[in-house]
């Protein structure tokens, strides 16, 4: 970089002087050669790397998937014993808990964002933001033991205890928090999943939302808009691919979160209440605690059945923010 | 030409210290259950300390042990649940127990003290089954009379990933209860009807520990170390009997070693009995392709055997009974090299 420099300075004085044009640099023809085959060598090897591990999902899971077909998707039961297995329990709390954890953390994080880009005061932006980076770099089984030790009685003790108190009787709402008060389950895997991802969220709308020209915003503000109407009326519409991008950042981190979540979902394979306190199980969950000791081979392939789940369901997220990301844009440029 | 010299004399030390490595087998391999790991691990040490060879156990699971001792990727494997004569055969492996512990059922309800509530097989597997819900059933309530039992419901704790806890565990209540052996079975992970499972001994009893009201299983020597609250539990011959070394060394006594080592000594009929009593296991290839790895492995059992009772106590484990252990030795004899002779020679 150093070094380039200067010789660009020179280039550019030769060039104000008028002179004869500079030479054009010839790069040896091989050396280019090989520099564009490696770069494209990077690059196929992530798709030769993705294909291979769909295909040896598939491979693994191949017994499974000729015993039970799609049916594995919406069989509830999980029987070792009988080797029967199905993955509707796993696929039902993987989902749940990260929608759960999306439901809080996408309005706390922009909270957070907003309050950093547009009304923290300068002094505490610095340590603010840190301390939001810093949550993010806290190993997940950290999370999982704080869940599983400290957050779980309260959550039983002083949520669930008083809620079933006062929903007992009413229909649907005391079958939504019935279940024995152990504070583990659905509802504290996706309150631990959200603190987790939440510093992502917030992080990646941040830096999005400090990239928004001053110009665009001090019009609105010189137009009269209130720091509501200027983040939603002209930061968001201008870093939207950049908002979804972050909570598709998160989503991805909640749908393949194992360790806190194996502490407080309780790990149970049974679907039979809606109670968001009733132990649950997710798909990484399940595959942490049973691959060890998965004995048969059926067992463990249902096990790789899974993992190709949770693959697919990570690729129709991704898909389906594309889809989205495509659709704003439409969308925008209709109403221009 | 010198560098050459010098760099193939090199190899050539290289190569020697590898062969006279393999024929002394001064580091055997071995990998399976995590409940006798720690057991293993001090066995290990003294035994490199008094002989220079090392042991390496990996705790990794009975299942995978089962597994990698298939694979031939070690040297022995471990498990808590013991191969039939059938699957043994299949295999080509050689099985034999090492010691004896137990599952205890621990409590967490207040006011009530270690040793002092009553449990029996059925009202267990009723609980697991999630029919009995409350402390205070009519059920357990005429069984403790003397106890203060809360109207609360029961928070049942077990193990959720797979365990030879649990097939310990299960194994007994599928022997003591028609209706768990018909709905749930028995197994290192099985179909829990209820329950929230916590992984590895450590996450039941942390979950027992900080939920009031529950109950879990744990092995004896954690709910001793970790001082749980654990119940009496009613043996086969009708006797309340408390977990501790004499009911588990009754458990090993009831059973008849010398026919197979396929014993789980759960429910046995002895009047101390521990009724959730089991050995752990450790699986060797009959034929060998290693001899000196074999011959080493086996040497180390046989040193533990003489010499490593006092660890195991120490740790909460029960030594095998000396007889127990004569017959084991005399069952080496099966592991054998290419040419047909026995590896083990006393």
């Amino acid at each position: 970089m150093a070094a380039t420099l200067p010789a660009s300075a020179e280039l550019e004085a030769r060039a104000m002087n008028r002179e004869e044009p500079p030479p054009r640099r010839r790069f040896s023809p091989i050396g280019d050669l090989v520099f564009a085959g490696l770069a494209r060598g990077a690059a196929i090897l992530t798709l030769v790397l993705l294909a291979g591990i769909i295909f040896s999902l598939l491979i693994g899971a191949w017994p499974s998937i000729r015993q039970y077909g799609l049916r594995f998707l919406w069989t509830a039961e999980w029987d070792p014993v009988q080797e029967r297995f199905g993955g509707l329990v796993m696929i039902y709390g993987t989902l749940v808990t990260s929608i759960i954890a999306l439901l809080i953390a996408v309005p706390v994080s922009f909270g957070i964002a907003l309050f950093l880009t547009e009304l923290s005061p300068r002094w505490l932006k610095r340590p603010l933001g840190t301390a939001i980076e810093l949550l993010a770099a806290i190993p997940s089984i950290v999370y999982g033991m704080w869940g599983l030790l400290v957050f779980a009685p309260i959550l039983s003790r002083y949520v669930q205890l008083p809620l079933q108190k006062a929903s007992a009787g009413v229909p649907l709402l005391g079958a939504l928090f019935s279940g024995a008060p152990v504070g583990i389950g659905i509802l504290s895997a996706g309150i631990i999943l959200a603190i987790m991802i939440i510093p992502f969220i917030a992080a990646v709308m941040r830096d999005v939302f400090e990239v928004t020209p001053p110009m665009l915003k001090e019009s609105a503000y010189g137009l009269g808009a209130t720091t509501w109407e200027v983040v939603w009326k002209v930061v968001l519409p201008y870093t939207k691919a950049g908002v979804v991008g972050g909570i598709m950042l998160g989503l991805g981190r909640a749908l393949g979160e194992t360790m806190a979540v194996t502490f407080v979902i309780g790990n149970m394979n049974q679907l039979n209440s809606l109670s968001l306190f009733e132990a649950a199980n997710s798909i990484t969950s399940t595959l942490a605690n049973e691959f060890a000791e998965a004995t048969t081979g059926i067992h463990q392939a249902s096990l790789i059945y899974l993992g190709l789940v949770l693959f697919l369901i990570t690729s129709i997220v991704l898909a389906f923010s594309e889809f989205l990301l495509m659709h704003l844009r439409k969308a925008e440029g209709t109403k221009t | 030409m010198r560098l050459l010299v010098r760099a193939s004399s090199a190899a050539a030390v290289v190569a020697l210290a590898v062969t006279t490595l393999a024929v002394n087998a001064q580091e055997v391999t071995g990998a399976g259950a995590s409940f006798p790991a720690p057991l293993y691990a001090r066995w290990a040490a003294d035994y490199n300390k008094a002989t220079g060879v090392r042991i390496n156990y990996q705790s990794v699971g009975s299942g995978a042990g089962l597994r990698q001792i298939r694979g031939k990727t070690v040297d022995f494997g471990a498990s808590d649940m013991p191969l039939t004569d059938d699957e043994l055969k299949k295999d080509g492996l050689v099985q034999f127990p090492t010691v004896i512990g137990g599952v205890v059922p621990v409590v967490n309800v207040a006011g009530i003290q270690t040793r002092q509530m009553r449990l029996t097989g059925a009202l267990l597997a009723d609980i697991y089954l999630g029919k009995i819900t409350k402390w205070n059933d009519a059920a357990l309530a005429k069984l403790n009379p003397d106890l203060k039992l809360p109207d609360a419901q029961i928070a049942v704790v077990r193990r959720a990933d797979g365990s030879g806890t649990s097939f310990i565990f299960t194994n007994y209540l599928s022997k003591v209860s028609a209706e768990w052996k018909s709905k749930v079975g028995e197994g290192t992970a099985v179909n829990w009807p209820t329950g929230a499972g916590g992984k590895g001994n450590e996450g039941v009893s942390a979950f027992v520990q900080r939920l009031p009201n529950s109950i879990g299983y744990v092995e004896y020597s954690y709910a001793k170390q970790n001082k749980m609250t654990y119940a009496l539990l009613q043996n086969a011959a009708g006797n309340f009997v408390a977990p501790e070394d004499v009911t588990f060394a009754a458990a090993a006594a009831g059973a008849d070693w010398s026919k197979t080592f396929y014993q789980i000594l759960t429910n046995q009929p002895g009047k101390d009995a521990w009724p959730i009593s089991g050995a752990t296991f450790i699986m060797m290839h009959a034929a060998q392709d290693k001899p000196p790895q074999a011959m080493a492995a086996l040497r180390f059992f046989d040193w533990a055997f003489k010499s490593g009772d006092k660890t195991a106590v120490d740790l909460d484990y029960v030594p095998l009974p000396t007889q127990v252990e004569d017959m084991i030795r005399k069952q080496w004899a099966q592991i054998r090299d290419a040419s047909g002779q026995a590896i083990f020679r006393p």
